[in-house]
């Protein structure tokens, strides 16, 4: 059977389990929908966050960049690792602790002010919003590239699959989903590293078998004429690989959809150690990343030292080149510019198994790991959406007398309208919004993460200090980030301004975070000191009990 | 269960010690090894590869895990030492 036939089978099955789960996760109050009535094991936990913050490009895409990008490349591996201690550390426990449904919740009452709810509730769907869109286009790709099956169809299914598990389950069934999504996508995304391992070292362990190919590797693109894998600063100067590594560090930690798994588990004990599993969990796949980049790089560029231009009659290179990943001038690459300009670097993760010699099988098996990528973190932030439309919104501000069962069903509307809009936006994307998904991370470390942190551990932060630093922060970066992507966002031939100080749009989210916590310490200390309810509730999430 | 206010400063203050131990090794760990420092440790080799690189890419994912772990574990210790030691809430 072909790569299709088996693709069908697999993502059947998985489908059909996520759709099982979802109905026998159902809930029938705002809490199971919202927080899973807290009732979420921490392994699971760790589990559902993993596959959450694992989207369709870190499963597919990240191996790609690295491989092309080299040390430089580690901006991904430890930026998006390294948030998960900032979290463990300065934000799980208390927020468990204090235990309601949203971050805007958080918000709300540390910063006794609805105001303070309505811009973190703005704020948490205009992010969430750009980054889903993102997946459920993800989602549509990989049903056109793997099953031949029309793009917008393949939105379609994912929509209804994830509508239906969500609506019926909420964070319950998302949750339980999602565990399930990790183990699809954890299976499929090392069974083809070992497997390369093995072909090429005789080792089966990536982080291991490493040791044998990154000399080669250094000494291969120095023969072909380019830099050496493991030169640092080889593209990304010092201080842009420290400012982006830092932005989505604190980007991670200040991510909504991240944040609110935190709530779903049985105490603050269990908070800490959910995250241990989380980054445990996700450290499986990041350590297995870079060993699958060396490898898929090492792979193509020795292939291509022996048998120069004649690598366009290989029989990879001839799958993809059908599916317009791999675009040769005529003849075939003639430089090896030609080769890597040549080739998408998605290639890196989907050629894998076939250059290891592996039955389709396990190509069917790698797309429905990165549909089980794409779904859990579309899921993730629906489920933002919604509550900040039907909790924060609706039911704290516009309808606070509403009864549960009217909270749970405007909940589950919500949901609704909010996968329409995302799939609507995955087949037609607007420009700027694939720009967003990455300064997503600029804007979460620019708003959220200081106000939060300061909201925990400095009782005198007020509510006009939050206010402030959190417009300031969010404003700053966004205006920075469209001046610098001008081309995207506005259509424009060229930035309009290159930098700021030498640091980059990707990295500008540092900026905005220092920004937001002078301000907020600044105004704070200049306006009158918080209620002494608050700062009680305050001192309150400091203890486990 | 209520704890006396020496406990309570007590425990506090040993929370943010924690952290900001934690937190120390996180940023010199990421930051100094995988970046500042990257050049200078690639002179060295780990089995063939650069140090300095293996780090970066590696070393770095698994001392942020051992960090969460060391957190957790302490924080449990801790948490017991003050007779913290939470009741399973209801469902």
């Amino acid at each position: 059977m072909g790569i299709q036939g088996w693709t069908w089978i697999t993502v059947g099955v998985t489908f059909a389990a996520y759709l099982y789960i979802g109905y026998r996760s159902r809930v029938t109050s705002t809490r199971g929908f919202y927080v899973a009535g807290q009732g979420v094991p921490a392994i699971a936990n760790g589990a559902a966050t993993a596959a959450d913050w694992m989207s369709a490009a870190s499963f597919i895409s990240m191996a790609g960049l690295i491989s092309f990008m080299g040390y430089d490349g580690s901006i991904y591996l430890m930026g998006w690792t390294g948030g998960y201690v900032l979290l463990a550390l300065l934000l799980a426990p208390f927020l468990r602790k204090f235990g309601k449904f949203t971050v805007p919740d958080f918000v709300a009452e540390r910063y006794y002010s609805k105001t303070a709810r309505v811009v973190a509730a703005i704020a948490a769907i205009f992010v969430s919003f750009t980054y889903v869109a993102g997946q459920m286009g993800g989602v549509g790709v990989a049903f056109s590239r793997f099953l031949g099956v029309e793009f917008e169809i393949g939105v379609l299914i994912g929509m209804v699959i994830v509508a239906f598990f969500a609506v019926l389950g909420g964070m319950k069934g998302i949750t339980y989903t999602q565990v399930a999504q990790y183990c699809v996508l954890i299976f499929a995304y090392t069974i083809p590293a070992i497997a390369i391992a093995f072909v090429l070292t005789g080792n089966p362990v990536p982080q291991l078998a490493i040791a044998d190919i990154l000399p080669k590797l250094d000494g291969l693109q120095r023969d072909l004429g380019l830099d050496p894998y493991s030169s640092p600063f080889a593209n990304m100067d010092m201080l842009n690989v420290f400012c982006v590594t830092l932005c989505l560090m604190v980007g991670t930690a200040g991510l909504p959809h991240v944040i609110v798994r935190f709530y779903t588990v049985k105490s603050v004990r269990d908070a800490r150690w959910s995250a241990f599993w989380a980054l445990f969990f996700i450290a499986i796949l990041y350590t297995t990343a870079p060993a699958v980049a060396m490898f898929a790089k090492y792979y193509i560029l020795n292939q291509y030292n022996e048998l120069g231009a004649g690598i366009e009659g290989v029989s990879w290179v001839k799958n993809w080149a059908a599916t317009g990943l791999v675009t040769f001038p005529e003849g075939g690459p003639a430089t090896v510019q030609d080769l890597l300009g040549g080739i998408n670097r998605d290639i890196i993760v989907l050629a894998t198994p076939e250059i290891a010699g592996l039955s389709s099988f396990v190509v069917a098996l790698v797309a429905a790991g990165g549909l089980a990528a794409a779904l859990s973190t579309a899921s993730g932030l629906l489920l933002v959406i919604s509550s900040a439309l039907a909790h924060d919104i609706y039911g704290s501000i516009i309808n606070p007398k509403a009864s549960d069962r009217k909270r749970l069903l405007v909940g589950r509307w919500m949901i609704i309208v909010a996968v329409l809009l995302a799939g609507l936006l995955g087949i037609f994307p607007l420009g700027f919004v694939a720009e967003v998904v990455a300064f997503a991370f600029g804007l979460a470390a620019a708003s959220f993460f200081p106000i939060i942190v300061l909201g925990i551990f400095w009782k005198r932060a007020n509510k006009y200090g939050a206010i402030s630093g959190m417009s300031l922060g969010l404003a700053f970066t966004f205006v920075m980030i469209v001046l610098m992507r001008a081309q995207s966002v506005l259509g424009l031939e060229e930035p309009i301004i290159e930098s700021f100080f030498g640091i980059n749009a990707q990295g500008i989210g540092v900026v905005g975070m220092l920004l937001n916590f002078a301000v907020t310490i600044g105004v704070s200390l200049a306006t009158t000191p918080p209620p002494v309810e608050v700062q009680e509730m305050v001192e309150r999430i400091r203890y486990p009990a | 269960m209520a704890t006396s206010p020496f406990d309570r400063q007590a425990y506090w203050r040993g929370q943010l010690r924690r952290i900001l131990l934690l937190l120390a090794v996180w940023a010199v760990v990421g930051f100094g090894m995988g970046i500042f420092g990257v050049e200078a440790l690639n002179a060295f080799s780990l089995g063939g590869m650069p140090f300095g690189f293996w780090m970066a890419q590696q070393g770095s994912i698994f001392v942020f895990v051992l960090l969460i772990m060391i957190y957790a574990v302490t924080s449990d210790r801790a948490d017991r030492a003050a007779g913290l030691g939470e009741r399973e809430k209801g469902g």
